[in-house]
């Protein structure tokens, strides 16, 4: 067995990364929860916070080992049970002397956060108790097996017999982003539609949550993109960086938009560009370069800013976005990365043995190679998301049920749902 | 005695208060109203879907007169409050049958 040298520094920022991810999803509860209305605030943050709940107790029972245990379609359920006999050579991060418990902490706010994302779609209308049942049987049969299939070794790995380069999601785009985008839209359509979604304004109570939470996102986001290095080096600076460049040009991006086609630019545009290029630069974090991230992050303002609209022309009720802001911006990244790839300026990944390598992007000299793997991958990735999601909803659906009465859905779900009220006056 | 009920822009509340004042009103209240009149409310833009908000935001001033001082109240609150723009808001005038003060129980033009 090989020899585990701790790193403190490495370990000292990957815990501080595990901080910063973990707050992104009550940060996720504030710019979810002030795009509702005011009768349904309690119960959208509600979501977010359940799945901080559920999705953290059964990964230190068989979530980490079932993502990260060894094994070709799934990992290994049991052989990390109770997460206590940890061998820390045997971890992903060991070759940083990160200790394989930091590793699996940093990894289970991922999941977490994974699962929250997807009740933007599905605002105002789900009951509680399913929504709580669905956290834990999606981790299960969803996150898990594609967080394993992408990172764990699995079947889009670095290994797989599909591809030809190895895939590249530094940091979520697959697994994450495209996941649980693929995931709100399943989920979102089996729902229906919210009572008078497209002729009654449902407008967002509270834009200064929303940016508050645009704000605490963007801050925990560092932990989650330069955080997925797993050490403190020249990577994670590059990460760092583009974190930093890819959703500032994404507000441009979208608020571009905006200003052409509505006139004003608006403040929820500013916080959802940043969301957006946030989603988009989370695969392409550590390959590409600054120029890279830059044009990442416009095409991701652009294209997420027009997406949103989807919804209305398709009739699907994505209450907040979670289709045109996180599966395309997760796409953009993904795909993107067969055109900007830059692994000369700033690779980790160095093949061992039969490993696939990741190629450099079309437009820096590496060919197609790289945009046609990233293009399969992200497919199977939709497609494997939105039928299991859909299958899991159905069976939800039929057994307790998936969608609180009409009643309760015009009083307001906060108070059916939970017994509270947000506000005195909760409209 | 007569009830001087003003709905006016929010963002007049000061200049009408210190119109009254001047006018000699003592006392004045004021509560947040919403509503639509001949503007019809506006519309707002939220991800691209445009939303009609038809009850705009208003202040609502209810003063109690003098029937000698209704018609000065009522143009002090006019001309306060006016910007000329639509939305301004109306200002009537109904009468009252009688007042109590609470503290002392005086009725009528006492308890102005």
């Amino acid at each position: 067995m090989e020899e585990f040298t701790l790193d403190s520094g490495n370990t000292a920022w990957m815990i501080v990364a595990t901080a910063l991810v973990l707050l992104m999803t009550p940060g996720l509860a504030f710019f979810y929860g002030g795009m509702v209305r005011a009768k349904s605030v309690l119960n959208m943050m509600m979501m977010s916070f359940i799945s901080i709940a559920t999705v953290a107790v059964i990964w230190v029972l068989y979530g980490y080992g079932l993502t990260f245990g060894s094994g070709d379609l799934i990992g290994n359920p049991s052989g990390f049970f109770g997460l206590n006999d940890f061998d820390d050579a045997g971890s992903l991060a060991a070759g940083s002397g990160v200790p394989a418990l930091v590793m699996a902490a940093f990894q289970a706010t991922f999941a977490i956060i994974t699962v929250a994302l997807i009740s933007g779609s599905i605002a105002d209308r789900m009951k509680f108790g399913a929504w709580t049942v669905f956290t834990v049987v999606w981790a299960t049969l969803v996150y898990f097996p594609v967080a394993h299939a992408v990172w764990g070794g699995g079947l889009l790995g670095w290994d797989n017999p599909i591809t030809s380069s190895s895939p590249i999601d530094f940091a979520g785009g697959t697994v994450v982003h495209i996941n649980a985008g693929a995931a709100g839209l399943a989920l979102a359509l089996l729902l229906g539609t919210r009572k008078g979604f497209g002729k009654e304004p449902m407008r967002p109570h509270n834009l200064p949550f929303v940016m508050l939470g645009a704000a605490l996102l963007w801050f925990g986001w560092f932990g989650f993109n330069a955080g997925s290095e797993f050490a403190a080096d020249a990577t994670s600076g590059r990460a760092f960086l583009n974190t930093v460049v890819a959703p500032a040009i994404a507000i441009l991006g979208w608020l571009l938009v905006e200003k052409i086609r509505d006139g004003k630019p608006t403040s929820l545009g500013a916080a959802s560009g940043i969301v957006a290029g946030l989603v988009a630069i989370t695969p392409a974090a550590a390959s590409v370069d600054t120029w890279g991230a830059l044009a990442i992050g416009f095409i991701a303002g652009v294209l997420c800013a027009l997406a949103v609209g989807l919804k209305y022309k398709f009739g699907y009720d994505d209450s907040l976005d979670v289709v045109g802001v996180h599966l395309v911006g997760g796409l953009v990244g993904t795909i993107l990365i067969g055109f900007f790839a830059n692994l000369g300026e700033v690779t980790t990944w160095a093949g061992e043995g039969e490993d696939l390598v990741p190629m450099d992007g079309l437009f820096y000299g590496g060919g197609v190679t790289q945009l046609v793997t990233q293009t399969v991958v992200a497919l199977i990735a939709v497609v494997f998301s939105f039928v299991m999601t859909y299958l899991i909803g159905l069976a939800i659906k039929y057994t307790i049920g998936l969608r609180v009465s009409e009643d309760v859905e015009v009083s307001g779900i906060d108070l059916a749902e939970h017994g509270e009220t947000a506000y005195e006056e909760a409209k | 005695m007569k009830l001087v009920t003003a709905i006016i822009q929010p963002h007049r509340v000061d200049e009408v208060r210190a119109a009254l004042e001047a006018a000699g009103v003592k006392g004045v209240t004021v509560s947040e109203a919403a509503g639509y009149g001949r503007q019809k409310g506006h519309t707002e833009v939220y991800r691209g879907a445009e939303y009609t908000v038809d009850l705009v935001p208003k202040t609502r001033l209810e003063v109690l007169v003098d029937d000698a001082d209704a018609a000065t109240v009522t143009e002090a609150i006019v001309s306060a409050a006016q910007t000329g723009k639509i939305g301004d808001g109306k200002v009537w005038v109904v009468p009252v049958d009688d007042v109590a003060r609470v503290r002392t129980g005086e009725h009528g033009a006492d308890a102005l």
